[in-house]
């Protein structure tokens, strides 16, 4: 039987608006994902860690206060380097177009904005993963 | 006139046998009649439950004449990247017709993090301004006579701190505190609830928020020490009825504690104010601050038996709705926020902040800001609208929602003490689990196009694409504010900032007002960052057990 997906919500650095963050949570566990919110106030490097800890296949960050261009990339290069680069990464937040494409060019999966529908992060990532239920 | 009994038999029949309609609901899910008539507002008994402007109980308006007398303040939120970038952007605003000042700090320095923190990487000036030092505060008023401008801070976890700093730097000015004017918002209760920026637990935070109370009342009369917020909670995702209960019902636990800290209610009451959310539904948000007078008014002197009348006036401030903007379409902002603007000031605001239309996308370019102000000085002097007193009070339907909200807030007041009181339900995660809920029904609302946001699930433009220009802050920023408190610390008086700082952890070790030696440390430029530590060597931090 395939695996169910595991996701991991991330809420990176100092930035409290979590009304996001929780609504896309409990979205993907009411798709049938299993998710994992690690609270408010993570570090990269606790990211990380909790992601290789929990095993999971997707890291999904919140972020709406405009430090996403430190934070996203060094959370992946922290993946990178505990070997765990296979992790896709993706988020959602305040993000500019021109940021979005910088770290789409990093290897950053989909950055979704405001107004997004679950259903829309729910696809994203069903395509990613079609191995998994 | 006839009985209401009449007017409701005849209304029943109207309605089965003419109108055949069905309610509406509001955005917050009270289920609304066709029509309003005499028999909804049957109960209300004018004298006792709404009465005059300036009187008890309040639900007409604070002030005898309201905007005959004096408009409301108009008062923009502002802060960002360096503190010399935001007194510009203060000068600016006052000399297009702003009247009073806001200032939004960064993110280290909500959470008492000084600029050079490992933990304020890419957050330095970001969404507000850097202040990590009395130095800081000094540019950021540079030029701002501090005796002239009443200035309003959204500050919490170290909000003692940063009035510190203000406080200091008007003393720099030759300003005495007597007369300073202002408020800081110091609310840490909706920080565990909605916000999230808060520092100590809720014991050692409670005994600080009294200590500035007895501060003020000795030295800063005139300032407002906490501002009730009801803005962050509604943003975090509550329907209007739980924005007002548990933002009044934060109030008056605030009032609870000062009592108990041996505090005469009188002697500090006069001095909370509030802050409100005004979101999209009209009708709901004017009978939100209607209805918020007259539970603060009747608490205060029924329950608090206060006796300065002051003590019972609810005055607040009002943010339009930042949660009800979109990224489709920002334009259209500009005419969400003029409606939620209209709202405000049909429910009797002393103040407002207008939003920007580019506020989902970064903080607001001059241009935005301006159109937002403009957007208020519209409102107050083309419209009409400040000409009479609650011009919509008396409406049967208006009074009907005021007293169903009242009675609604009244239900998360028994909830809530049910559990042992606010900070209690806040320890069981009660009313954050009740704003996830609420937040979560409104989203899938709007994916089910129960709800209707034009420009994002209706009325969408094919390939947008975004055309306004956005505001960017330079990294910059971040190496500036760093090199400058490398100078702080090297040319200030290092072996004073030490003693001010162990002065200060005693007083929290022990009894005495805390802001004193807190005075003391800022005036020897010891830096935010270290002044927090300071205090948390002491009261420990507080962390949130995650859950959605």
């Amino acid at each position: 039987m395939a695996r169910k997906l595991r996701i991991l919500m991330a809420k990176p650095g100092l930035d409290g608006h979590d009304r996001g963050v929780k609504v896309v949570a409990r979205g993907l566990r009411d798709a049938g994902f299993e998710v994992i919110y690690t609270g408010l106030h993570q570090t990269p490097e606790m990211i990380a860690e909790t992601a290789i800890q929990e095993d999971v296949d997707a890291v999904g960050m919140s972020i709406l206060s405009g430090a996403h261009m430190v934070l996203i990339p060094e959370t992946m290069r922290l993946l990178k380097e505990k070997g765990a680069g296979d992790i896709l990464m993706f988020g959602g937040g305040i993000i500019p177009e021109e940021d979005k494409k910088e770290l789409y060019k990093m290897g950053c999966g989909k950055l979704f904005g405001p107004g997004t529908e679950i259903r829309e992060i729910v696809d994203f990532l069903k395509e990613k993963f079609p191995d998994r239920t | 006139m006839p009985e209401p009994e009449e007017i409701g038999r005849r209304r029943s029949e109207w309605e089965k046998k003419v109108a055949k309609g069905m309610g509406a609901e509001t955005m917050s899910g009270v289920r609304l009649k066709l029509l309003y008539t005499p028999e909804e507002i049957s109960g209300l008994d004018y004298l006792r439950d709404l009465g005059f402007p300036g009187g008890y109980p309040f639900t007409r308006g604070v002030h005898p004449n309201m905007y005959q007398g004096r408009l409301w303040t108009m008062r923009q939120f502002a802060g960002f990247g360096t503190a010399k970038d935001t007194n510009a952007r203060y000068k600016f605003l006052l000399g297009h017709g702003e009247t009073g000042l806001s200032v939004a700090f960064d993110f280290p320095t909500l959470y008492g993090r000084d600029s050079d923190d490992e933990r304020a990487k890419g957050e330095v000036g970001k969404c507000g301004v850097a202040i990590s030092s009395l130095a800081d505060m000094e540019t950021l008023f540079h030029g701002i006579p501090l005796d002239k401008v009443s200035t309003s801070m959204t500050i919490n976890g170290p909000a003692a701190v940063v009035w510190a700093f203000y406080i200091a730097a008007s003393e720099k000015q030759g300003v005495a505190s007597e007369v300073l004017q202002g408020t800081i918002q110091n609310d840490i209760l909706k920080e565990y609830i909605a916000q999230k920026s808060w520092l100590f637990p809720p014991e050692p935070s409670m005994r600080v928020i009294t200590d500035i109370m007895a501060y003020a009342a000795e030295h800063v009369p005139k300032w407002n020490t906490i501002s009730i917020s009801g803005y962050h909670i509604r943003e975090a995702g509550s329907t209007a009825a739980q924005e007002l209960a548990f933002t009044l019902k934060d109030g008056l636990t605030y009032v609870e504690a000062g009592i108990k800290a041996g505090l005469d209610v009188d002697t500090f009451a006069p001095r909370l104010s509030y802050f409100f959310n005004s979101h999209l539904d009209f009708f709901e948000e004017v009978a939100k601050f209607r209805a918020a007078r007259r539970i603060w008014a009747r608490e205060m002197k029924e329950t608090f038996k206060a006796k300065d009348t002051k003590s019972w006036l609810l005055r607040f401030h009002t943010q339009t709705a930042g949660c009800s903007l979109t990224a489709q379409q920002p334009e259209n902002n500009i005419i969400r926020t003029a409606f939620q603007g209209l709202a405000a000031v049909m429910g009797g605001t002393q103040s407002l902040h207008t939003n920007s239309m580019d506020e989902t996308w970064a903080l607001p370019t001059e241009k935005a800001v301006l159109i937002a102000l403009r957007t208020q000085q519209l409102i107050a002097e083309e419209t009409g609208v400040t000409g009479v007193i609650d011009p919509l009070g008396g409406s049967y339907f208006v009074e009907a929602l005021t007293s169903e909200l009242e009675k609604q807030a009244y239900e998360y007041f028994e909830k809530i003490d049910a559990l042992g009181g606010m900070v209690k339900a806040i320890e069981h995660g009660f009313p954050q689990r009740e704003i996830a809920d609420a937040s979560y029904r409104f989203q899938k609302a709007i994916e089910q196009k129960r709800r209707t946001v034009v420009g994002v699930n209706k009325y969408t433009l094919e390939g947008e694409e975004l055309e306004i220009p956005l505001l960017k802050i330079d990294p910059e920023v971040e190496r500036e504010q760093c090199h400058r408190l490398a100078d702080l610390r090297r040319t200030r008086d290092n072996p004073k900032v030490k003693t001010a700082l162990e002065d200060l952890r005693q007083a929290c070790q022990g009894k005495d007002n805390v802001m004193y030696p807190l005075m003391d440390a800022v005036r020897a430029y010891a830096t935010l960052g270290e002044i927090c530590q300071a205090m948390k060597d002491v009261f420990g931090e507080y962390a949130e057990p995650p859950m959605f």
